[in-house]
């Protein structure tokens, strides 16, 4: 187990710097002056060549990545040009809110997904079943941002229950951090919910049919323990891996919902960024996701020798 | 998918939060979006004008007909043949961290607009070569050439004046900025708020009934509208297309006024290849094409007639739109003649317009029209800063944009049309332009620069390289608990007066 997790820790640095360089080079293929996209409506000339001259837009491409890597190895991830803040503190600043509501959704696509696709494994071929594909279905085709307006109408138009949108801190007060979290959480999770609810059905029908099942179920053990204890246990494995894997992708693919309910996290940090040519800005949060992403699946990895020990060896 | 148990957590949530402190006086206004640093100075947008008016008072303000009124100056007069503004102050003003407002910290902001790097500011009183302190109440601007739009820069961010003793200790004054104004800057959480609250020595502060203000930026228009229907905001900007709503809405009111920015069509007719177009190279061909657009049908449809349309760079009701020249009448057969004299009867054009619902809208609608005459109009549809640059690099045949605007007219049009000018996208130069323009900067009094601005319209009504469509009307929706609101032409929100009941 210690030679698995060195040998993956060791690809964490090459893959950092794979990411990062192809970054910086994708983000030279973009269209668009950051100094003139930043100089403002009169885009005064002398304005335009300050900003070219101070954030190096006109150095050659090799150079700009040196000085970028250099402040990254000293952890200075650069400024924000349009804020003038510099990145680490902005990242620092957005990671526990994506991070937070990512956790939500997955938690909510978790108490979602996994009972119904266990309940659509055991009841198979069933009108649970169907009504639980459907619903999976149903869930997984609705746009994002069209199920978000519909929520904030509803709760927060016509029922006047929940804020429309923004983000209070937790330390401020949980409950209307809660309050402003639910309805996007719940937007990314009820997504997420559905591709659960299909791998553990598929994943449960699989062990289900398994020999060590009929096994148990031959020596009488109850249908309950037989589905919870006996199957659950492995037909998890894939379902681990999943979670883990939706989970980094929320830390960098909330975009569209944290547009719609405007929660302050890195989904609007790097969309503003990217509208606004803030480079240094799209570069420190990719580079953050990139790294969160990679520790996920480290992570994902561990919990799935822990569930199964046959791994271990 | 709403379960019973998601319904039940949110009431339980839902009650929790109305049962919680209502903040007494605080007003929440939803931006349209994150401001950019605060620095007056350097900032470059718009949206950090409105947090500014909070914050930061100005030189000059004006007034709901776009006249120049006092606020930290009480008094002004040209002098030495306009070559001189002798500006009085007022007395008593403290900036937020106590320090005295006179005629040294006149100084001291106006050399800082003028020689900070990057400086946005420079531009605009770039006019002005020395301030003299007379007296602490009494300040001197010494210009270079006559300058009329002077005052009306002097009441926007050049005006603004910041806490001298403040911006040389402060490493970063852009995040904390101190001034004048009502209210003193508490907190910034970037893309999530910006809040401010009542400055307790302000010059004025018997206006100022409110407590906090917090500035929420929320980009999209029916996410804010949501958010005032459900009380999360009480003053919003909407959209036209929201008006409806508004309206139907009895907890919420709705403002309108007249903006001060236009938007149109810029034609390429000298910057690089692509201008070698029939419309880039002959005044008829874009004459055809303004008399195939009704500027009214397009304000109908895409705007619910909220905006005004216009064929000038300050709109009809301006003092300064010259009334001789009003909006042509739509005539696809005069377009067609136009188009056969020139030997283009069927001329393609691309239109480059910004992926924004409205604007797009807005081309359809122009490429619909213009078919009728002939024209074969192909929209390009690009993200906003890839058009900016490929505008200015001289990629386009026609483009779609609009301008927030200025208060004084100059503003709208001289470093738009002029000869070299940076932002003059389509390079359209005519040295007769040039020079009535630069006469109607030097003229004090209105009728006088009505009469150079009356000959510039004449030559860019008839040479055509922008093609104005409309002028966008700012379009308010508040609490009703709110009262006191004016909205102003210009589009910041002054504190002035509101209150929350």
């Amino acid at each position: 187990m210690t030679t698995f997790l060195l040998r993956r820790l060791a690809l964490v640095l090459p893959t950092l710097f794979f990411v990062s360089v192809l970054v910086f080079g994708l983000q030279q293929l973009l269209p668009g002056d950051a100094a003139l996209a930043l100089a403002g409506e009169e885009r005064d000339p002398a304005v335009v060549a300050f900003l070219r001259q101070k954030y190096h837009l006109e150095d050659p491409l090799l150079v700009r990545y040196g000085l970028w890597l250099k402040g990254v190895l000293s952890g200075d991830l650069g400024e924000s040009i349009r804020i003038k803040r510099p990145v680490r503190d902005l990242v620092l600043e957005k990671l526990p809110v994506t991070a937070e509501l990512a956790a939500l959704a997955v938690v909510i696509a978790l108490s979602i997904g996994l009972p119904m696709g266990i309940l659509a494994a055991v009841k198979n071929n069933s009108a649970v079943d169907y009504a639980a594909t459907m619903t999976a279905l149903w869930g997984r085709s609705i746009p994002n941002f069209w199920l978000g307006i519909l929520l904030i109408l509803l709760f927060s138009v016509q029922l006047g229950l929940l804020p429309a949108s923004g983000f209070v801190s937790p330390s401020e007060s949980l409950s209307r951090n809660l309050a402003t979290l639910i309805m996007p959480a719940f937007v990314l999770g009820n997504a997420i919910a559905a591709v659960m609810m299909r791998h553990t059905r598929s994943a449960m029908l699989e062990v289900l049919s398994a020999d060590y099942v009929r096994t148990a179920r031959a020596k009488g053990v109850s249908e309950v323990r037989v589905v919870l204890h006996h199957a659950l246990r492995n037909a998890l494995l894939p379902v681990i891996t999943l979670g883990a894997l939706e989970f980094g992708e929320l830390l960098s693919g909330a975009v569209l919902t944290e547009q719609v309910f405007t929660i302050p996290g890195f989904g609007k940090l790097i969309v503003d960024a990217v509208f606004n040519r803030d480079y240094a800005v799209v570069q420190g949060v990719v580079l953050c996701t990139a790294l969160a992403f990679i520790l996920l699946n480290l992570l994902a990895d561990l919990a799935y020798m822990l569930v199964n020990p046959r791994l271990q060896g | 998918m709403i379960n019973r148990e998601t319904l039940i957590v949110a009431a339980l949530l839902g009650s929790a939060l109305i049962a919680g402190p209502s903040a007494a006086q605080t007003l929440r206004i939803g931006l349209a979006e994150d401001p950019d640093i605060l620095d007056p100075t350097l900032s470059r947008t718009f949206v950090s004008g409105v947090v500014r008016t909070a914050l930061c008072d100005r030189l000059f303000d004006i007034g709901l007909e776009l006249e120049i009124v006092p606020q930290l100056a009480t008094e002004w007069k040209w002098t030495d043949n306009q070559m001189g503004l002798v500006i009085k102050l007022r007395r008593g003003v403290k900036f937020h961290d106590g320090e005295p407002f006179d005629a040294a910290a006149v100084k001291y902001n106006i050399e800082r607009h003028l020689t900070t790097p990057g400086s946005t500011r420079k531009r605009d009183i770039s006019a002005i070569t020395s301030v003299e302190v007379i007296d602490d109440d009494t300040a001197k601007l010494v210009l270079s050439a006559p300058f009329a739009p002077l005052l009306s820069k002097l009441a926007g961010p050049a005006g603004t004046m910041i806490s001298p003793k403040a911006a040389r200790e402060g490493e970063n004054f852009g995040s904390h900025p101190i001034c004048a104004g009502p209210f003193t800057f508490v907190e910034r959480v970037a893309q999530d708020r910006i809040v401010v609250e009542r400055f307790a020595d302000y010059w004025d502060k018997d206006k100022i009934k409110l407590d906090r203000i917090v500035y929420l930026p929320i980009p999209d228009t029916t996410v804010r509208l949501a958010n005032l229907q459900s009380g999360g905001l009480d003053l919003v900007a909407v959209a036209a297309t929201d008006l409806e709503t508004v309206r139907k809405d009895p907890r919420v009111r709705l403002a309108v006024v007249n903006g001060i920015g236009y938007s149109g069509i810029t034609i390429n007719v000298a910057n690089g290849e692509r201008a070698k177009s029939p419309l880039g190279q002959d005044a008829r061909v874009r004459q055809a094409l303004e008399l195939s657009i009704d500027r009214e049908a397009l304000n109908q449809v895409v705007f619910n007639g909220e905006n005004q349309p216009g064929n000038q760079w300050i709109a009809p009701t301006n003092p300064y739109y010259i009334r001789e020249l009003p909006i042509p009448e739509r005539d696809v057969a005069k377009a067609k003649a136009l188009l056969a004299a020139a030997g283009a009867p069927n001329p393609v054009v691309a239109l480059t317009a910004t992926n924004n619902p409205v604007v797009l809208q807005t081309a359809q609608i122009i490429q619909a029209m213009a078919k009728e005459s002939g024209f074969d109009i192909r929209i390009k549809a690009m993200e906003f800063a890839s058009a900016l640059q490929l505008a200015a690099k001289g990629d386009f045949e026609t483009f779609l944009l609009g301008w927030t605007g200025s208060v004084d007219p100059d503003g709208n049009i001289y470093n738009l049309v002029t000869c070299n000018s940076p932002f003059n996208d389509g390079h359209y130069c005519n040295p007769e332009v040039d020079r009535e323009l630069e006469a109607a900067r030097t003229l004090d009094t209105r009728a006088d620069r009505l009469a150079h601005y009356r000959k510039v319209a004449e030559h860019i009504l008839q040479d055509l390289p922008l093609i104005y469509l409309y002028h966008a009307k700012w379009l308010y929706a508040y609490t009703a608990r709110l009262s006191g609101f004016t909205p102003y032409p210009d589009g910041l929100i002054r504190p002035q007066g509101l209150r929350l009941e």
